[in-house]
């Protein structure tokens, strides 16, 4: 099949569009602005590509190139794609022209601010397609630094301290990955082989169990800031609250899914029995997330805060889903990650939405919105209750998937994780409650320009998306599934997989 | 009648150094017969064609492979690949000192005469095959850059740095030259390698490979002493005290010239030493270079934090490169030295390009080298902030920049060296050091500069400067691979080849 390398050109369309955007003069906001538009609209059309050539019942990679890029060291530039990044390329590509739109209203240093954008994209669009360890660390770290830059510059209040502490969590983690990859590196030379970056090579390494472990914690180190996983989430709520909007939303959706994608697509495969064996810890840490992210939630006094803690929460049940070894968890982890990138970005998007109106973010400035706004607030709530996973909206059919799937392997464990649902219940609806519901009492809200063209552009795919994957969710999970069981069956050292969630199946 | 044989002098070996050293002369001869001028632009451009003749030599013999001058000088690929580097070290410095000179009104044919011999001595180190000639080596280019450091007349600091690095120097020299003496005491010569013979081609090299271990033990407390002596020169800990106040005093240019220039001399002795001729003793050594290593890395990151003032940033921060280049001499492998050859000569270019834009920056008579300086740089000179940003990259380790290829490459020998805890100590270091690199972006980037933005006039030697690195600085980030090369070929010794240690790794 001679398709056009679709999977390439979408990674570094947006960095080719960066690089000659520094050629436009910055005094021209419009064109700069309208550029970043056609950029990522056109990187969101060509991974459409990507969509429609791919076969879905391939569990391993498609698409993708291989070219030697450093023979020295063994390191190559090889991408592919499968069942397990196909959706998060298309988030991020989806997500981005969404992020440019609501980046209208960023009026200081436009040309600076839309480059760092674009770099960012081709950075993660790397982090989720690379199967070259060393190609995978370059695009993990290459998006640190357009995102401490776009925190620090443009973030509001505590932007420096945010920007910094971002940074510097996520560079420790990623560095003892570093330390991993060498050791796994030059553990792959074999009597006849050179050492390889190349994972597909790598996978099956024969490995001490201590060995394992420590790499896995490696590993893990880094993962485990990103996703967050708690006690390693505390720059989670600075960085997303301090972000400007197309920030968070990038942060939330995208970032965050990098460290479950990572714990997939290298965590469990590289190191399958410390994963084994390691589960049960991570599954409780994961569930303390789930809790703990719900409850400090509730108390916030800050709207965009509560959805950065309510992300700590929601990503407690992706990797709850990773790690419970079935192959339902698998997939609805996986499509629990799309899930979270399309709500939480949607709600991020919405934060912005109502902060340009009234420059604060403090639920008690705001009330009575539902008469003022009432398109904004039904919007609002059709996220809010995807977020918290009404049935017949997407959050539902992961969620459902996680908690089906803990319950046949963990039995009891499954009761906190399902209380994490009540408690989403109570945060995101006492939220919308004390800001739509009830009597204006602050002047400035009486008299609010509802949805303006710009917005109805960006929340229509949102809202269509949601309700699309909670009606109909088989095209998405069946395109996970085959590359979900193949994990599993890493996880769980082959032993017998159902074969299927039921939920592909259905009609 | 016997017949009389012609010595063979060969001189291909130090025609580099001898290029340097007349090249050096004739300018001083020519200053002083033209006599005052305005401009006297001449004067660079001899010290450009000298250099330039000079690394062309040392390139046109690379792969020659052989003992000139009764075995004291080394023609070898590893000392070609650093004469060459330092040949551009040497270029860049004499083009951004011109700028600075003239700004400051301290044009002198003495600033490039003395540049010129320091250059000559630090390739001397290079090829150096007998510790006589190594130790000649150290004091040519030590004693030119005590004259360097004093080179601002008239400031207070200036002289006082010099007088400190001289009093300290001078005491160091003098541990080598003990270190040589005890060397001659045990083996009865000073030569490195020795020929065939030990009766008559007496070496260090060859005692090593033919006597039976008991015999060593005064060799080793001279392994010691030298490196003490070295150790100075690379500012390892705890030898590293006159760094700060050397990098702080001296004019900015001549500090770049240290950082890139000693530490690329004395490093390519210790890996002569060490790693080719010393190699069968490194039970005895490795212990005390560990030690040094790990305290390097450790006092060099952490000192840098609380520093204010960029010069002494920097000087801490190339104490805690030295740690991690050290990790390289520990592991004691091919890819240790060419690691270290790729990490030095990277490292080079990304600190001259570094003090290039301090040396700009900081203005007449350098008033303007405190953080608070650099304030709100990017609004006010962003190409500037840009360029300095990209070397804070790179000394820092980030993807993408040449600094992050080397770290792997030395992290990398160690690893494979089975010096893993080392390599993670200095994982640990390297987050440490990326903390007051980032300081300073936030200083460039998210602070709003005081007053009114002060003119920077940038001459357009110092601007090409700081294009060629900046661009060198990427170039060698993105595609290390030639470079490389270059360094694997030129660690090809023709004596004892260090094997290469099969790590016990996989289990």
């Amino acid at each position: 099949m001679n398709d056009l390398p679709f999977l390439d050109i979408t990674l570094f369309l947006p960095l080719a569009g960066a690089l000659l955007m520094v050629l436009i003069p910055k005094r021209l906001e419009a064109v700069l602005r309208l550029a970043a538009l056609l950029v990522t609209t056109a990187t969101f059309v060509v991974s459409l590509g990507v969509l429609v050539t791919f076969d879905t019942g391939t569990p391993g990679f498609q698409q993708g190139t291989e070219l030697s890029w450093i023979p020295e060291w063994g390191i190559g530039y090889i991408t592919g794609v499968d069942g397990v990044s196909l959706w998060v390329i298309m988030l991020t590509t989806f997500l981005m022209p969404l992020c440019i739109l609501t980046s209208w209203t960023i009026k200081t240093q436009v040309k600076p601010y839309f480059i760092l954008l674009l770099t960012l994209e081709t950075g993660m669009l790397g982090v989720f397609s690379s199967l070259d360890l060393f190609l995978f660390y370059v695009f993990w770290e290459a998006v640190l630094v357009p995102m401490y830059f776009l925190i620090g510059m443009w973030g509001h209040g505590q932007r420096v301290y945010a920007a910094m502490k971002f940074f510097l969590f996520t560079l420790a983690g990623s560095l003892f990955m570093l330390l991993s990859i060498l050791y796994l590196y030059f553990a792959s030379q074999g009597s006849a082989a050179a050492p390889t970056f190349d994972y597909r090579s790598l996978v099956g390494t024969p490995l001490s169990l201590e060995v394992q472990i420590l790499l896995f914690l490696g590993f893990f180190a880094s993962f485990a800031v990103k996703v967050p996983l708690v006690p390693l989430h505390t720059w989670l709520p600075d960085a997303h609250t301090e972000a400007p909007t197309a920030g968070s939303v990038m942060l939330a959706a995208v970032l965050l899914k990098m460290g479950a994608y990572g714990l997939i697509r290298f965590g469990i495969p590289l190191f399958p029995d410390a994963a084994r064996l390691l589960a049960p810890v991570i599954i409780t840490l994961a569930i303390i997330g789930i809790i703990y992210g719900a409850l400090i939630a509730i108390v916030q006094h800050d709207v965009k805060r509560l959805v950065a803690y309510s992300s700590v929460a929601h990503l407690g049940f992706v990797v709850l889903g990773l790690f419970v070894g079935t192959i339902q968890g698998m997939s609805g982890g996986i499509l629990q990650m799309l899930n979270h990138g399309l709500s939480t970005g949607a709600l991020f998007l919405l934060v912005g939405s109502l902060y340009d109106r009234r420059h604060t973010r403090e639920i008690a400035e705001f009330g009575g919105l539902a008469r003022s706004v009432p398109v904004l607030a039904g919007i609002f709530l059709i996220v809010v209750l995807s977020s918290l996973g009404l049935p017949g909206l997407n959050g539902f059919v992961g969620e459902f998937l996680v908690l089906l799937a803990t319950y046949q392997s963990y039995g009891w464990w499954v009761i906190p994780a399902t209380f994490g649902i009540v408690l989403a219940a109570i945060y995101l609806l006492w939220a919308y409650q004390r800001i739509f519901h009830g009597t204006i009492s602050v002047e400035a809200n009486r008299h609010l320009e509802d949805f303006h063209m710009r917005e109805y552009v960006m929340f229509a795919p949102l809202v269509a998306l949601i309700i699309a994957i909670g009606v109909y969710p088989k095209p998405f999970l069946e395109r996970i599934e085959p590359s979900a069981k193949k994990v599993v069956r890493q996880l769980n050292n082959a032993s017998v997989v159902p074969e299927t969630s039921g939920l592909a199946e259905a009609p | 009648m016997p017949e009389f044989t012609q010595p063979q002098v060969q001189l291909s070996g130090v025609a580099p150094e001898i290029i340097l050293v007349a090249t050096a002369l004739i300018l001083l001869i020519v200053d002083t017969l033209i006599g005052e001028r305005r401009n006297r632009w001449f004067l660079a451009a001899m010290a450009t064609a000298g250099l330039v003749a000079a690394g062309g030599f040392a390139a046109s013999t690379w792969g020659d492979n052989e003992l000139q001058l009764s075995g004291a000088i080394a023609l070898d690929g590893f000392a070609s690949f650093v004469k060459i580097s330092l040949a551009v070290f040497g270029l860049l410095t004499v083009w951004v000192g011109r700028d600075y000179l003239v700004r400051d009104g301290l044009e002198d044919s003495e600033f490039y005469a003395l540049v010129l011999l320091a250059v000559s001595g630090m390739m001397l180190m290079a090829a150096a095959a007998d510790l006589i000639v190594m130790f000649l080596a150290l004091e040519t280019f030590s004693i030119a850059l005590y004259v360097l450091v004093a080179f601002k007349s008239g400031s207070l600091t200036s002289q006082e740095s010099a007088m400190k690095y001289f009093l300290l120097g001078a005491f160091s020299s003098a541990f080598f030259l003990l270190g040589i003496a005890l060397t001659y005491g045990a083996v009865g010569a000073t030569a490195l390698y020795g020929g065939s013979d030990p009766a008559t081609e007496p070496g260090i090299a060859l005692f090593l490979s033919t006597s039976p271990a008991a015999n060593t033990g005064l060799l080793v407390l001279a392994t010691g002493f030298l490196i003490i002596g070295l150790g100075f020169k690379i500012a390892a800990v705890p030898f590293h005290m006159w760094t700060p106040d050397a990098y702080q005093g001296a004019p900015s240019p001549v500090t770049g010239f240290m950082a890139a220039g000693t530490k690329f001399a004395a490093f390519a002795a210790i890996l002569r030493l060490f790693d080719v001729t010393l190699f069968s003793l490194r039970a005895e050594w490795r212990p005390l270079a560990i030690a040094a290593a790990v305290a390097t890395m450790i006092i060099g990151s952490v000192l840098a934090v609380v520093q204010d003032d960029i010069k002494r940033l920097l000087a801490y921060s190339s104490i805690a490169h030295a740690g991690f280049i050290l990790t390289a001499v520990i592991a004691a492998n091919d890819r240790g030295v060419s690691g270290a050859l790729f990490y030095l000569s990277t490292y080079g270019l990304a600190v001259l390009g570094a003090f290039a834009v301090v040396s700009v920056v900081s203005g007449q008579d350098e008033a303007r080298v405190r953080l608070t300086g650099y304030k709100g740089l990017f609004y006010d000179h962003p190409a500037l902030a840009v360029a300095l940003t990209l070397f804070l990259l790179s000394l820092a380790g980030v993807p993408v920049t040449a600094g992050f290829f080397g770290k792997l490459v030395v992290f990398g020998a160690a690893v494979q060296a089975s010096y893993s805890w080392v390599v993670a100590i200095g994982v640990i270091t390297s987050a440490i050091a990326a903390f007051f690199y980032l300081k300073i972006m936030v200083r460039m980037y998210l602070e709003e500069s005081e007053g009114e933005p002060a003119p920077l006039p940038v001459g357009r030697l110092a601007t090409s400067v700081i294009a060629i690195t900046a661009v060198a600085t990427i170039g060698f980030g993105v595609v290390p691979g030639p470079l490389l090369r270059a360094a694997e070929d030129a660690t090809i010794f023709f004596q004892p080849a260090p094997e290469t240690e099969q790590a016990p790794l996989g289990g």
